[in-house]
C-alpha cells in the first residue's frame, strides 16, 4: 500500500461555481489544504470547472504534471461526473481514476456558516484524495442489442406498440393468450367521447398486425420463461393447442356450421357469457387471427376425463363432421399438444392490460343473485350490433307484454362499484365515469328509457370529456350523487312491484331516496390481471403496493422498469383511457427503438466479482441477489457471479462474511479510506482497536 | 486497510464548542437523490454530516458502520429508499435486517443504539433529509461524544501499563515452573 501511494500523482480542483459555492465555502483555503495531503500533486481552486476552459485544465495538467488520479470538488456527481469522467479520458487517463466530491449540493446550498461549510468541505476532499488512491482502471462493458421486440399482450396497447416498431423495420413478436389479438377495447361497442365505434378504428390495426411481414402473431400462447439481460433476452413461449393447424385454416368456418351441435350450448366467454358457442368456434367475427379453436373441455371428440398432466385425451367418439367439413384443408388436428417454442430478443414490451373489478364481491349490489343487474362489460356486447342479441337490450329476466323478452323502462347506473372504496380498490379507475356516461347515451339511443347516474364525483379530465358530461346533461339523465347503499327486489310501494330498487343518500338534496329500476348496471372498476404477479415476476419488474406494474418515475421514465429493456405501456402501469394507451405504446415502442438503433447498452462497470480463492462457498450471497446473477459452481464449491447480470447494488459485497465479494468502483478499501478520510481531522491512531493494543505491547 | 494520514492537529476543542460528527451512508438513488434536492431547494441543515455515496443501501456493510464510529464518529446515519421502491428490488430490506442485528450489538458494546440511525428517504423527500439530519445532530448533541479513539487509547495505555508488569513481574520470578519442561515457540508467557 505504501509503494501504491507513492505510485499516485493526484491532481485535486475546487470550482467555485461562480459564487454558488465560492459564497460558503473559502475554495482558496480547501485547496490550499488538500495541497498538503501526501500524493496531491497539485491543487487548484477555479471558477467553472465545468467550463470548456476548466475541462481543457485537467486535461493539459494531467499531460504537464504526469497526474494519475484527478478529484473535483464541485457540485453533484449525479450531474457532472459523466463530464469530468470525459475530460479526464480526453487527458489520457482511464475515466475511473477520477472521483468527484459534491461541496454544493450537500455543502455551499445547505449550509450558513462559512467556517463549518468550508470545514465540511476539507473533510469531503480529503475523503476522496484517500479513495482515490485506490481507484483502479476499469472498461466500460458495451453490451450489443439484438434488434427483435417481443410485445406481450395483444390489446390495444399491444397492437399499437407493434405497428410502431414493425413500421420502423423492426421485427416483432406479438404474444397474446386469448385467441385472437383486440383485448378490452374488441368488446367494446362505441369509445367515449367521441361515440365512433371501437371495432372500426380497431379492426383495421389488426387486420394490419396479422398481415404485416414484420410482425410474428402468436395468439393462444403465452410467455412461460424470461432469462437474459437487455439486449440479449432469452423467452420461451408456449404455444397452447387450438387443435386446428393455424397455417391450414382459411377462417372459412364451415366446421363450425357442420359441428354435431346443432345450436350453440356453451358459454361464450368473448360475450360475457351472454350468448353461446360450439365446441369449435372463432372469438368473434373479425377476430386476428381468422383461425377457429376447439375447446377440448366440451368437444366430443375428447375424453371428459385428463391425462394425469392435465392434457385432454382423444376420444374418438365423435363423427367428426367438423372434419368432413374441412375437407382437403386438413386444418384439425386432434393429436395437437402444446407447444414451447424459443426466441431471442434485445427488449421487451409489457402490455398485458387489466381485469375489470368482480362485482360478486360488492353483494350489496345483487350481482348474481338478481339476473337484471349487469356489469358495465355485459351491457358494452348488449348494446353491440355484433353482441349477443344484435344489440338488443333485453332484460335476463321478465318479458314485454307481448311476451318478448322484457325491454328495460329505467335503467340505474352505479358509479365507483370496485373504486374509491375503502371495501375493496382505494384507487379511482379513471375511466368509469366516461364510460358510465358514454353508456347512459348509447342505453337511451336504444332503449328511449330513463337512466340514472348515480355517482360520488364525476371526473372528466380529458379533451371532450367535460363537453361530453354537460352533452349528457342536456339529454336529460338524471344525475343523482351519493354512493349507493343497496339494490334490492323487496317492494315497499306497488310502483316498485317487480323492480330493483337502488337505495341511495342523495346528498345534494339530503335525502334518503329509492329508485326503482328495470336494470341496473354496475361501473365496475379496473385492476391488476389476476397474475400480475407472476408476471411481474416473470419479466423482473416491481409492483406498487396496489399491485401495478411500477414504472421507474413516475414523471421522467413513466414507460420504463427497473429492469433495462423492459418497458410498460397500457393498463398494466394502471388505470387509463384508449388515448392514454395509444400515447404510452407509442412512447415504449420510441424508448425501444432508441436502444435497438444505438446498437449497444453501455454498462457502468459497478459489478461486483468474486474472489475465488477467498470464497467458502457457504452461498450465503447466493439468495440475496434479485437477479439472480449468483450462481454456484457445484464442482469447485465456490460461488461465481455472471457479470452481464449484476446490476451492481453490492447487497452481495455487504454480507459476504469472508469478504470475498469485491464491486469495483465500491471496493471495501476504497470505501474504508473514504471513511477514515472523512474523520481524519482529529488526530486519532486510527484502526480497530485489537490491533492497535496487540501491535503496542512490547 | 490504509491508515489515515495525520493532518495539521485540529484546534484543542472547548468541550463546550463540541459538535457531533455524523458519517452517512447514503443510496444513489433515493436518499443521495434527495439529499441534492435538498440543495437545490436552498433547504439549511446542521453541518455535522459527511455523506458516502453507495448504490445501494443494501451495500452498507455492518463493519462500515463500526469502523466509522471507532475511527472517531459520533453516530451514523443510513438512507435508503422507501420499502418497495428500492432500485434493486430489495437491498433496503436487506440493509433493515443488518441494522436490527447491529441495534443488538451495539447495546452489548455499551453505544447508544440511538447512535446508529436507518431512514427511509425517497428521492423526492430533500425536506426529510433536512428534518432527519437536524433532528438527528440535536439529539446526539444531547448524547455526547462517543470518543471511541479516545478510549482506545486510554484503554491501550491499561493493557500496555499491564503487560509491561506482568513482564517485570516474570522476569523477577524466573521461568514458569509450568513451562519451564518444554517451552513451545511462540507461546505466551503467562503470570
Amino acid at each position: 500500500m505504501k509503494a501504491k501511494r507513492d505510485e499516485v500523482r493526484i491532481g485535486f480542483y475546487v470550482c467555485h461555481c461562480g459564487h454558488n459555492i465560492a459564497a460558503m465555502v473559502d475554495c482558496a483555503a480547501v485547496a490550499r489544504y488538500i495541497a498538503t495531503l501526501p500524493g496531491v500533486v497539485l491543487s487548484r481552486d477555479y471558477k467553472y470547472m465545468c467550463s470548456d476552459p476548466g475541462q481543457e485544465l485537467i486535461q493539459q495538467d494531467i499531460r504537464e504534471y504526469g497526474l494519475n488520479r484527478v478529484v473535483v470538488a464541485s457540485c453533484s456527481p449525479l450531474l457532472h461526473e459523466h463530464t469530468f469522467r470525459g475530460a479526464v479520458t480526453a487527458g489520457g487517463l482511464n475515466p475511473y481514476f477520477f472521483h468527484m466530491v459534491n461541496i454544493r449540493e450537500h455543502d455551499s446550498w445547505v449550509h450558513t456558516d462559512r467556517v463549518l461549510a468550508t470545514e465540511k468541505a476539507k473533510d469531503l476532499a480529503r475523503a476522496a484524495v484517500e479513495r482515490v488512491v485506490h481507484h483502479k482502471p476499469l472498461e466500460i462493458k458495451k453490451v450489443p442489442i439484438h434488434p427483435d421486440v417481443l410485445v406481450v399482450g395483444g390489446g390495444i396497447a399491444g397492437i399499437h406498440a407493434a405497428l410502431t416498431l414493425a413500421n420502423a423495420g423492426k421485427k416483432v413478436f406479438l404474444v397474446e393468450r386469448e385467441p385472437s389479438i383486440g383485448g378490452h377495447m374488441a368488446k367494446f361497442d362505441k369509445t367515449f367521447p367521441t361515440l365512433d365505434c371501437a371495432a372500426c378504428i380497431l379492426t383495421p390495426k389488426m387486420s394490419e398486425v396479422g398481415s404485416h411481414p414484420n410482425i410474428t402473431l402468436w395468439t393462444w400462447s403465452e410467455v412461460v420463461k424470461v432469462d437474459g439481460y437487455v439486449g440479449n433476452y432469452t423467452v420461451q413461449i408456449k404455444r397452447k393447442a387450438r387443435y386446428v393447424i393455424e397455417d391450414l385454416c382459411t377462417g372459412c368456418q364451415d366446421c363450425i356450421a357442420h359441428c354435431v351441435y346443432k345450436e350453440p350450448k356453451f358459454d361464450d366467454l368473448f360475450n360475457e357469457r351472454l350468448g353461446k358457442r360450439k365446441p369449435v368456434y372463432i372469438p368473434f367475427p373479425q377476430a386476428t387471427p381468422q383461425v377457429v379453436l376447439i375447446d377440448p373441455e366440451v368437444c366430443l371428440n375428447f375424453k371428459r376425463n385428463k391425462n394425469p398432466d392435465g392434457t385432454p385425451v382423444v376420444s374418438d367418439k365423435c363423427k367428426k363432421t367438423c372434419v368432413e367439413a374441412c375437407g382437403e384443408k386438413r386444418a384439425i388436428d386432434f393429436t395437437q399438444k402444446d407447444q414451447v417454442v424459443e426466441i431471442k430478443v434485445g427488449t421487451i414490451l409489457v402490455c398485458t392490460g387489466f381485469k375489470t373489478f368482480d362485482a360478486r364481491r360488492v353483494p350489496a349490489y345483487g350481482y348474481g343473485v338478481y339476473p337484471n343487474v349487469y356489469t358495465a362489460l355485459e351491457v358494452e356486447r348488449l348494446v353491440n350490433a355484433s353482441g349477443p342479441t344484435g344489440g338488443q337490450v333485453v332484460l335476463r329476466q321478465g318479458t314485454n307484454p307481448d311476451g318478448s323478452p322484457k325491454n328495460p323502462r329505467s335503467i340505474g347506473i352505479i358509479h365507483c362499484v370496485g373504486s374509491r372504496d375503502k371495501k375493496t380498490n382505494l384507487w379511482c379507475s379513471r375511466v368509469c365515469c366516461m364510460y358510465s356516461m358514454k353508456l347512459a347515451h348509447l342505453l337511451k339511443e336504444h332503449t328511449g328509457a330513463e337512466i340514472y347516474n348515480f355517482y360520488i364525483d364525476i371526473r372528466t379530465p380529458g379533451k371532450g370529456y367535460e363537453e361530453f358530461y354537460n352533452k349528457l346533461l342536456e339529454e336529460g339523465t338524471h344525475f343523482i350523487r351519493g354512493r349507493v347503499g343497496e339494490v334490492t327486489d323487496w317492494a315497499m310501494t306497488p310502483e316498485e312491484e317487480g323492480k330493483l330498487v337502488i337505495r341511495v343518500e342523495d346528498t345534494l338534496a339530503g335525502v334518503v331516496r329509492r329508485i326503482p329500476v328495470d336494470m341496473v348496471v354496475l361501473a365496475t372498476g379496473l385492476e391488476p390481471q389476476a397474475d400480475a404477479d407472476a408476471v411481474r415476476r416473470l419479466f423482473n419488474m416491481s409492483c406498487g403496493g396496489d399491485g401495478w406494474f411500477l414504472e421507474r418515475h413516475p414523471k421522467l421514465a413513466p414507460v420504463n422498469t427497473f429492469t433495462d429493456g423492459v418497458f410498460l405501456a397500457g393498463c398494466c402501469q394502471g388505470p387509463k383511457d384508449i388515448p392514454d394507451t395509444v400515447a404510452q405504446a407509442g412512447a415504449a415502442a420510441a424508448e425501444a427503438l432508441a436502444l435497438i438503433d444505438k446498437g449497444y447498452v453501455e454498462q457502468e462497470p459497478n459489478t461486483a466479482h468474486i474472489l475465488d480463492a477467498e470464497c467458502s462457498g457457504c452461498k450465503s450471497c447466493i439468495p440475496l441477489c434479485p437477479y439472480t446473477a449468483i450462481l454456484f459452481d457445484e464442482t469447485r464449491q465456490k460461488a461465481y457471479i455472471n457479470e452481464a447480470l449484476c446490476k451492481g447494488c453490492g447487497t452481495c459485497v455487504g454480507s459476504c462474511p469472508s469478504g470475498s465479494i469485491v464491486q469495483n468502483l465500491f471496493e471495501d478499501a476504497e470505501i474504508f479510506s473514504e471513511i477514515a478520510g472523512v474523520l481524519a481531522d482529529e488526530p486519532v491512531a486510527a484502526g480497530r482497536p485489537g490491533n492497535l493494543t496487540q501491535a503496542a505491547i512490547p | 486497510m490504509s491508515q489515515a494520514p495525520a493532518p495539521a492537529a485540529a484546534p484543542a476543542a472547548n468541550p463546550r464548542d463540541w459538535s457531533p460528527r455524523i458519517v452517512a451512508f447514503f443510496c444513489n438513488w433515493c436518499t443521495y437523490t434527495a439529499a441534492d434536492l435538498a440543495g437545490v431547494s436552498r433547504l439549511k441543515y446542521a453541518p455535522n454530516v459527511r455523506v458516502i455515496r453507495l448504490m445501494c443501501s443494501g451495500r452498507v456493510d455492518p463493519q462500515f458502520i463500526l469502523d466509522a464510529l471507532a475511527r472517531g464518529a459520533d453516530a451514523v446515519l443510513v438512507g435508503g429508499c422507501h420499502p418497495g421502491d428500492c432500485h434493486y428490488v430489495e437491498g433496503n430490506y436487506k440493509m433493515l435486517r443488518r441494522h436490527q442485528l447491529l441495534q443488538r450489538m451495539l447495546t452489548d458494546l455499551g453505544i447508544e443504539p440511538e447512535r446508529v440511525r436507518l431512514e427511509w428517504i425517497s428521492a423526492a423527500e430533500g425536506e426529510k433529509v433536512k428534518r432527519v439530519i437536524n433532528e438527528m445532530t440535536e439529539q446526539i448533541k444531547a448524547l455526547g461524544p462517543l470518543g471511541l479513539p479516545r478510549k482506545f487509547a486510554e484503554w491501550d495505555r491499561e493493557v500496555i501499563a499491564l503487560a509491561r508488569e506482568v513482564h517485570a513481574r516474570d522476569a523477577a520470578a524466573g521461568p514458569c515452573p509450568a513451562h519451564a519442561a518444554a517451552p513451545q515457540p511462540g507461546e505466551t508467557v503467562h503470570a
